[in-house]
């Protein structure tokens, strides 16, 4: 006698299913209907093995392993946590404490402007002091535009552009270890040679060849584009314009308060209509830096997309945050496991005596693979033999 | 009479032939079965992950097929291969002949040379196939992966379509050197694999080595733990702690407080960093002993 799931049950289960959803869980339609398959008779009425294999069945990575308890606790047996776990939507690897602020923080990076955000002090009032102008000027967005008038000024335009395509050149290839037919190969490929000699009585006359395959590196920048950063962010929007026309694969987003696509605006070929939409998208620009947050946003929404293996992110930026360090390290362990490498370029350092003291690049560091100095097109034309061998 | 799940029956399977199994790994394994799904592990290199797969084979009596993942890792090694020496031999003795004849026997299955995934496919009885270390293969294996495994056929341009004769048991694992592809996630029912607690670890110990004394082993696993625990750049998996029981077995000793020193010379088979070796001093090593009720 298999009993059948009441039709409040899967109610439930599928309102489960969406609040996994909505905590980042990747659940279709095949999941939730093998979960009915199997919450027939008494493994709906045991809990503990209810939990296990839902656990299963809807977590597929760690991140979900770690979450899924303290959910399915809430949701099922009512633990008074309800309220909290759901609403927690786009911060995913957040810990707890920490996930009210930044969810705030997270729906107005997407919806609203930054100066509706209040940021709660519970925890890391004590970090705060430490930096508190700095956290004063950044709370605020600053509406003034950044000058993209020297985007067009030609000399600068070409140096920047001739350093991104010497860069392109040697960057864009990197050796694999797969084979590919080739006339031009070293090695024999005997499994086509042998079908070609077929028709010659099994003498090999034509030799196929294969060779390793070539494949282009992608390039992505993220670019800090705060108020400290000021000075600096115009040379490094030249570099990156000169970059996304000469890589082959290449994606440029600026970050402040809130993450920015920008190479759209930076592809526009008539110099004056780029400024133009470069001003609409510098709304913002010049103000504080939500690291952490820019950062999750970007792991949610563009990684999957843009980053895969052979992938080098280029991450432009002081470390001057205004979000907990804890934000920091957990997206940019995240982004670590994605891509190939991360290459963090602080103009600070160009500076006698500068120590990466800021907290977030503190907690960033573990996962840098370069960290080095780039303050203007001189220091980035010496890292050049450093960036070619990503 | 319910559909109870027969995780009792499976866990003393897995138990018969060796393995100390978690229980949520079991509800993972009967689930696989059920769904026919393949199922991911995941965890910290050392935790066994392996040994998940080959004692599943054990139990169900059969066969374990594996592929070892690696970069490059391409079709002509995971699935087949034409044997070139034994196809240009049958050319030459039949020259003269009629090419398309020719060509129609050298490309039959005599000719074939099965590779993991071929092999897997063409069992009589559903074998267990582990796919060792998925995330080491690159993106193109993945998606060609993903292709078999929700069809489980494969064509062979000279030779057809392939069905498999039956569903394989499919168990990856992966350490996360590299994020695999959400479709491969989906397709699998996922299990993080921890370290086990000092108990599981203590019944590992003995059912892997029976002659040890109970009361040692649950010292061993409790040393080890707490081993764990310090700042170690290499935490030691279960197959060392294995090692490590069976030399302090092999030397006879009875308490790990007993011999001090032997315990600090011995543990060169749980610490293989020179930094941890210099991490955990004498002192330290006997603290923890004498932590270890």
């Amino acid at each position: 006698m298999e009993k059948t799931l009441g039709e409040s049950a899967r109610e439930k289960l599928v309102r489960f299913a969406r609040t996994l959803r909505d905590n980042g869980f990747v659940i279709g339609f095949s999941e939730t209907s093998d979960a009915l398959r199997l919450m027939t008779g008494s493994t709906s009425e045991r809990v503990s093995l209810l939990k296990a294999v839902l656990r299963t069945l809807f977590c597929s990575r760690h991140s979900d392993w770690e979450k899924f308890d303290e959910i399915f606790d809430a949701f099922w047996l009512n633990k008074g946590i309800k309220s909290t776990v759901r609403v927690t939507a786009p911060f995913n690897n957040y810990p707890r404490s920490v996930m009210s602020d930044s969810l705030k923080a997270g729906r107005a990076i997407e919806s609203k402007p930054a100066d509706h955000v209040t940021r709660s002090d519970e925890d890391d009032a004590s970090s705060e002091r430490g930096q508190s102008k700095r956290e004063g000027a950044s709370r605020t967005e600053v509406l003034s535009q950044l000058d993209f008038r020297h985007l067009t000024n030609p000399i600068d335009l070409k140096t920047a552009h001739e350093l991104a395509e010497r860069l392109a050149k040697r960057m864009r290839y990197r050796l694999t270890r797969r084979m590919r037919a080739r006339h031009s190969g070293k090695k024999l490929d005997i499994r086509r040679t042998i079908h070609k000699s077929i028709a010659k009585g099994g003498v090999p006359f034509e030799l196929a060849k294969r060779k390793r395959k070539d494949r282009p590196l992608r390039l992505v920048m993220l670019l800090d584009m705060s108020g400290s950063m000021s000075l600096y962010s115009a040379t490094f929007l030249r570099f990156m314009h000169g970059v996304l026309s000469s890589f082959k694969e290449a994606e440029a987003f600026g970050f402040h308060t809130r993450l920015v696509h920008i190479s759209p605006a930076l592809r526009e070929r008539d110099p004056q209509r780029a400024v133009e939409r470069m001003r609409l998208i510098a709304q913002g620009a010049g103000g504080g830096t939500r690291i952490g947050e820019c950062l999750s946003v970007f792991n949610r929404w563009h990684a999957k997309r843009i980053i895969h293996s052979r992938t080098c992110v280029m991450i432009v930026s002081d470390g001057y945050d205004t979000g907990p360090a804890k934000g920091i390290e957990t997206e940019m362990a995240a982004l670590r496991r994605r891509c190939r490498r991360i290459v963090w370029l602080n103009p600070m350092m160009g500076w006698t005596g500068y120590t990466p003291e800021a907290a977030g690049m503190q907690a960033a560091l573990p996962f840098i693979d370069l960290f080095a100095p780039a303050h203007n097109l001189v220091s980035l034309q010496a890292l050049e033999p450093y960036l070619a061998r990503v | 009479m319910s559909t109870k799940i027969p995780q009792d029956k499976l866990a003393s399977q897995l138990s018969a032939v060796g393995y100390v199994p978690d229980r949520n790994l079991v509800i993972a394994l009967w689930m696989m079965e059920k769904l026919s799904r393949p199922l991911l592990l995941e965890g910290e290199a050392g935790v066994g992950k392996t040994e998940v797969a080959k004692a599943l084979a054990l139990a169900h009596n059969t066969k374990l097929i594996r592929l070892q993942c690696y970069e490059g890792l391409d079709q002509n090694s995971a699935l087949y291969e034409w044997n070139y020496q034994r196809q240009l031999l049958a050319i030459k003795s039949r020259e003269g002949n009629d090419a398309s004849l020719i060509e129609e026997q050298i490309f039959s299955e005599k000719y074939l040379l099965e590779r993991p995934l071929l092999a897997a496919l063409r069992q009589e009885t559903a074998p267990v196939l582990l796919i060792d270390e998925v995330d080491r293969a690159d993106e193109e294996f993945e998606a060609f992966l993903l292709e078999l495994l929700s069809d489980f056929q494969v064509s062979i341009p000279e030779l057809g379509t392939i069905v498999a004769k039956t569903i394989p048991r499919v168990v990856l694992t992966s350490n996360g050197t590299r994020e695999l592809s959400d479709a491969l996630r989906r397709r699998c029912l996922y299990h993080y694999v921890d370290l086990p607690d000092i108990d599981r670890e203590a019944r590992i110990i003995i059912s892997k080595l029976p002659y040890i004394d109970a009361a040692l082993a649950l010292q061993i696993a409790n040393m080890v733990s707490m081993l764990r625990k310090e700042d170690l750049k290499r935490i030691p998996g279960v197959a060392e702690t294995l090692d490590w029981a069976a030399t302090l077995a092999g030397l006879d000793i009875k308490h790990l407080r007993d011999e001090p020193e032997l315990i600090y010379e011995t543990l060169i088979c749980l610490i293989k960093t020179t930094e941890d070796r210099s991490r955990i001093t004498r002192e330290v090593s006997d603290r923890l002993l004498g932590l270890v009720a």
